[in-house]
């Protein structure tokens, strides 16, 4: 039990709903959400098929705890190959749209094909149809949401949901579900809109079974106290959510700043998580509302704001005056640090854009950067931009270029590119901040060794949701190691890299690991789910995922070659800072990350470890 | 001697008058350290969990022992995290 023990399966194609029973022995081996889904997309999707075909495969899935009694219980996971890099794909969501999906009784809903037109997928328990989008598709994920719930005549509904972006090709489209939590990273909604699929509304009912429901209540108990006691997780993250990095990864000068030119910016302490509790000046009012929390978690780090409503962005346009999804760290940084903008209420604009139309800001910010590197260095003009000038700092043109990409007009269209296609296409691939065709969050690994290995080795490309070694070599969580030095890192990152796959599993939030160890997880999981699940089992688990992700991207045609670094980072120094000086000496770690991951030199996984994992 | 004091997150209520922001100019007794300063603001010991000097980790065992300097950023946050 706590599986549901059924799939839905989607033929867009042929317009049909079956329900099937979901593989328990493949639940054994790879637990549930990013590793089972990884699982069956491996087995069902030819890894060379180009993403927006309709051989490829989008699968939304939950894990074992998703909508259960546990705290962060609401996790649900969106898996396929990524429209934004050709790597398999696995974006992570809150909000509540998992947990309802689970208690309609069903782990997974795999999609396959592609509708001759527009559609959205409705479920109200065992019941499913595919019904014609018409009059929703063109609309933001705002609008959809709202015209979905009122034509079902039930407030209630569950949504996920492509903005414009998803339909208009932008490549790193995202998933939206409950109005601004998002599966966000690697275009998984750039596939979604591919197969004209707008949304998938869900209504559920049924609960969520567990083996022991007892020994359940206890564990989950146990582990709401050790969040609740825990400094992190019981006030750092709810009082001032991710946003409090802003300026201790400014003060460790790991901050990348325009386009990674720089390690530290200067307005980072005016877009930071202590700014968004700063009465403005304006309106004596704070840019934070209050925290939200979303399915039963008991951290609650989410951010709800309210522009000032002098501000350019929205003086007349009432519409965006309502209380919305506040900055989180990583938007901050890459609509802010990244572009040079430190107009809070700028930010907070686009990150309001990022929601209505379904965009990746870590990868739209990052973007944009580039761009302005371009544009200051006379590559793109005026000429392109449709007359923007589009200077790093220049607030004015964040916000009409974030808007442009998100309905995919002007300038926008090139900015949707992403920056790996946008700077190939002006000459300048080199600076494209990315790994793999996925531009870098918001941790620059000159200053900080062991995130430079977690770039260059994640299997969906750059991405610290992978391995968070900050959470030890800047942020001492549950240990500190030094951030300049390489020794120890390879051990470092996989250890996070398996754990973190466990994790992303179990249904349950990888926040929750600041304070829990995969005991804790296993506690809960045993309780819950038969199969006897014990922290090394989970460790294995872990790493099994890994190792079938890698080989889905090696047979996809990604390389050893594939597991770097942008030059800029390998060779132009950090200029000012605690890391001033110091380049990221991949080159120093990746053998010996490649040696205990048991691969061979040129990062394949060796036929024993592969036997050993069963893969 | 002058330092440049910084107090984050829950730490900023214990920031002295003429902070603005999160930062203030502090006058400190030449070699202070930071857990004289930490003592002097009467910060509890075990909420200044992560401590910078101009960037660099202190350690906890070295907080009486890593004499400042005139111009230093002492920067001191209690424990955070996020992602």
């Amino acid at each position: 039990m706590s599986w549901a023990g059924k799939v839905l399966r989607v033929n867009l194609t042929n317009g049909t709903c079956k329900s099937e029973p979901l593989n328990m022995e493949w639940a054994q081996q790879y637990l549930g959400q990013r590793g089972l889904a990884s699982k069956y997309l491996a087995e069902e999707v030819d890894p060379k098929v180009d993403p927006l075909s309709p051989a490829n495969k989008l699968i939304m899935t939950t894990g074992p705890l998703t909508g259960t009694m546990a705290s962060t219980g609401g996790r649900y996971s969106v898996v396929t190959k990524g429209a934004l890099t050709g790597a398999i794909a696995c974006s992570n969501s809150g909000g509540y749209f998992g947990a309802e999906m689970k208690n309609a009784g069903w782990d997974m809903i795999i999609f396959e094909g592609r509708a001759p037109s527009p559609v959205y997928l409705y479920v109200e328990n065992d019941k499913a149809e595919i019904r014609s989008a018409e009059g929703i598709w063109g609309q933001s994920v705002w609008k959809s949401e709202e015209m979905i719930r009122h034509f079902h005549q039930d407030p209630q509904l569950r949504i996920a949901v492509i903005g414009r972006a998803g339909e208009e090709g932008v490549k790193f489209a995202c998933v939206v579900n409950d109005s601004h939590r998002a599966a966000g990273r690697s275009g998984v909604g750039t596939v979604m809109g591919s197969k004209n699929l707008k949304a998938v509304a869900v209504r559920g009912t049924k609960g969520v079974k567990v083996k022991d429901f007892k020994a359940f209540m206890e564990a989950t108990n146990a582990a709401k106290a050790i969040l609740a006691s825990n400094p992190v997780t019981g006030q750092g993250l709810p009082t001032y959510g991710t946003q409090v990095l802003m300026n201790v990864i400014n003060e460790t000068g790991a901050l990348p700043t325009r386009n990674h030119r720089d390690v530290q910016f200067e307005g980072a302490s005016k877009i930071s998580g202590e700014a968004m509790h700063e009465k403005r000046l304006t309106d004596g009012k704070p840019n934070l509302v209050k925290n939200q929390a979303c399915f039963g978690c008991t951290i609650a780090c989410g951010r709800v704001s309210m522009l000032d409503k002098t501000h350019f962005s929205v003086s007349n346009r009432p519409e965006y005056w309502g209380a919305s999804g506040g900055l989180e760290y990583e938007n901050a940084w890459a609509l802010g640090a990244s572009t040079g903008v430190s107009d809070l209420e700028a930010l907070t604009f686009c990150g309001f854009l990022c929601n209505e139309q379904g965009m990746d800001p870590i990868t739209l910010g990052t973007t944009i950067g580039a761009a302005m590197e371009m544009f200051e260095q006379g590559t793109i003009t005026e000429k392109e931009t449709g007359g923007i000038k589009l200077t790093f700092g220049n607030a004015e043109a964040l916000c009409q270029v974030v808007e442009m990409t998100g309905k995919g007009e002007g300038f926008g269209r090139e900015i949707g590119l992403g920056s790996k296609r946008l700077c190939e296409k002006y000459g300048h691939p080199e600076l494209s901040m990315s790994v793999k065709g996925q531009e870098f969050p918001a941790y620059d690994s000159r200053g900080i060794q062991g995130m430079g290995l977690t770039y260059a080795t994640s299997n969906r490309g750059a991405c610290h949701l992978r391995s968070y070694t900050v959470s030890s070599e800047v942020l001492g969580v549950p240990v500190k190691t030094d951030p300049h030095v390489t020794e120890g890192k390879a051990e470092l990152v996989k250890a996070f890299q398996d754990a973190t796959a466990a994790v992303d599993s179990s249904g349950l939030c990888v926040f929750t690991t600041f304070a829990w160890g995969l005991q804790d997880f296993a506690s809960m999981l045993d309780a819950a789910c038969e199969g006897g699940w014990t922290m090394e089992r989970l460790a294995e688990v872990g790493e099994r995922i890994w190792n079938l992700e890698r080989k889905f991207n090696n047979a996809a045609g990604f390389t050893a070659a594939d597991d770097t670094l942008p030059k800029r980072l390998l060779t132009e120094a950090a200029k000012t800072g605690p890391a001033k000086g110091l380049v990221n000496k991949l080159g120093e770690m990746l053998p010996e990350y490649y040696k205990i991951r048991g691969w061979t030199p040129d990062g394949m996984p060796t036929n024993e470890t592969l036997a050993r994992l069963g893969l | 001697m002058k330092i440049r004091v910084k107090l984050f997150a829950m730490l900023s209520s214990y920031l002295p008058d003429g902070a603005q922001g999160n930062e203030v100019d502090y006058e400190v007794d030449d070699g202070a350290t930071p857990g004289a300063v930490i003592d002097r603001l009467h910060m509890p010991r075990a909420s200044c969990h992560l401590v910078l000097i101009n960037g660099f980790y202190t350690q906890p065992s070295q907080l009486d022992s890593t004499p400042l300097h005139e111009g230093d950023a002492l920067a001191i946050w209690p424990p955070i995290a996020g992602g």
